[in-house]
């Protein structure tokens, strides 16, 4: 144990969890806010149905999302044939492999909350702004949008502590390859497993540390600043 | 000119707004849930009729029969709405001058200072909405509204949600700005106080359907007759 405190501690899953949350949380702000968006104009019956098809990763174990994902991506599947044989490449299993997966998992997060923030829109605006002669882009990017800042940042914010601990889905797609696709969610079980337990627990405390801070930047920014509403 | 006739149907009621305003101001007077404010929903572009015809000046902005229905971006349509509805993320400059973002920078600069000084905003340029009174949101919103050179002013209940002592000192502003615009003005209002003292001429709306045009003083001594009777009853 002495020894094993003295070894250098390999970074590398801390970079790879963080990348992999970062790229994630910014494909999932943009397809977040458009599905939250376009979602909100949609006949009544097709909202309700696709509400449910993109809430429903938030509920499903990341496991059957792995594995719907692997039905996909997987070498032999559709997608995943294509790319191999076109480009020769392996879709799965590579670091990169893990966004798809907590891309997947993390999107409802973003696209409730940001649903949430446009409902509280005061359509009003909208309609005042087009009877000034505003185009539609415009008030969306310069009304619509700021007036929504708080909970698309909460969304965003939660979406990237989320993604750091996905593990599921991760561990199914891109599997656990020291220094290539490890994460460190995937470490902690990898550690554990092979009885390397006081790294283990120093990769536990590493993520709680960083999960703390982030959820504590999320309490600052749901505090009401200055307007009430 | 602005010519309307249209029908919509609501949920309590049809709405069946037929009128005529020439170079005039005309009050929309009526109970609150008459359809006043979706009549100039309809005219701003922001509610579509089920059929009928709009028409301002020279153009067609809704004919269901000739599939006509500009968007409210092409209609000028001038909407003074009853909460103001400034964009809160902007300051006033900025609110005013998102109204005129096709003009050139050094007219619009131009145009900017002579609102600001019109409806003397003076001072409070760089202020955003949730600080001012609602005087002044109310002062902000009509310059946004000229920043955007409407043909038709719609005013939706301009004075109801203002106390009576800021309520007496609008009025004359209020005529004063209407007089100078010199075009359409359609004002909606449920208080005939109010409509005496801005409009001429009136058309009731009850239950989503429109009434004849009458004088607004010929109105309110038949009211007053009707009142009185009512009352020696």
């Amino acid at each position: 144990m002495i020894i094993l405190s003295e070894q250098i501690m390999d970074l590398y899953p801390l970079f790879n969890s963080l990348r992999i949350a970062a790229i994630s949380s910014v494909i999932v702000f943009f397809i977040g806010i458009a599905a939250a968006y376009y979602i909100a104009k949609m006949p009544r019956f097709i909202k309700g149905v696709l509400d449910v098809l993109f809430t429903l990763p938030l509920v499903l174990p990341p496991t059957v999302v792995g594995y719907l994902l692997l039905l996909i991506f997987g070498p032999k599947r559709a997608v995943g044939s294509f790319f191999l044989e076109q480009f020769n490449v392996r879709m799965t299993m590579q670091w990169w492999s893990a966004i798809f997966a907590v891309t997947v998992v993390v999107f409802p997060l973003m696209y409730r909350t940001a649903r949430g923030a446009f409902e509280r829109f005061d359509e009003n605006l909208a309609d005042a702004g087009r009877t000034l002669g505003l185009s539609n882009t415009y008030i969306f990017w310069r009304i619509r949008l700021p007036y929504c800042k708080q909970g698309i940042i909460a969304g965003v914010v939660l979406s990237f502590a989320r993604a750091l601990g996905e593990y599921g889905a991760t561990s199914m797609i891109a599997g656990y390859t020291p220094g290539k696709t490890a994460t460190v969610s995937t470490a902690v079980y990898q550690l554990w497993r092979t009885d390397n337990d006081e790294l283990a627990l120093r990769w536990v405390l590493i993520n709680i540390a960083i999960s703390a801070f982030v959820l504590l930047i999320l309490n600052w920014l749901e505090k009401p600043q200055r307007r009430s509403r | 000119m602005l010519y309307v006739n249209i029908e919509k149907r609501l949920d309590r009621y049809t709405l069946k707004a037929n009128f005529k305003c020439e170079k005039d101001t005309l009050a929309l007077f009526g109970a609150s849930g008459a359809g006043k404010s979706m009549t100039m929903k309809c005219i701003a572009g922001i509610e579509k009729p089920d059929r009928g015809v709009i028409q301002l000046n020279d153009r067609v902005l809704f004919d269901s029969n000739k599939n006509i229905n500009l968007p409210s971006q092409k209609r000028h349509v001038g909407y003074l709405f009853q909460d103001y509805a400034l964009f809160p993320d902007m300051t006033v400059s900025g609110n005013i001058l998102s109204a005129m973002r096709k003009l050139p920078k050094a007219e619009r600069e131009r145009k900017l200072s002579d609102l600001i000084k019109r409806f003397q905003l003076n001072g409070l340029e760089k202020r955003r909405p949730e600080l001012l009174s609602g005087g002044e949101k109310q002062r902000v919103a009509l310059a946004r509204i000229f920043a955007s050179s409407p043909e038709v002013l719609l005013l939706d209940e301009p004075l109801s949600s203002l106390d009576t002592l800021l309520k007496l000192q609008l009025i004359p502003y209020i005529r004063e700005i209407i007089a100078d615009f010199g075009g359409e003005t359609i004002m909606v209002s449920h208080a005939i106080e109010e409509v005496r003292q801005l409009c001429p001429k009136l058309i009731t709306i009850t239950d989503g359907v429109t009434s004849i045009e009458t004088n607004t003083e010929d109105y309110y001594t038949e009211l007053k007759e009707r009142y009185e009777s009512l009352k020696t009853l």
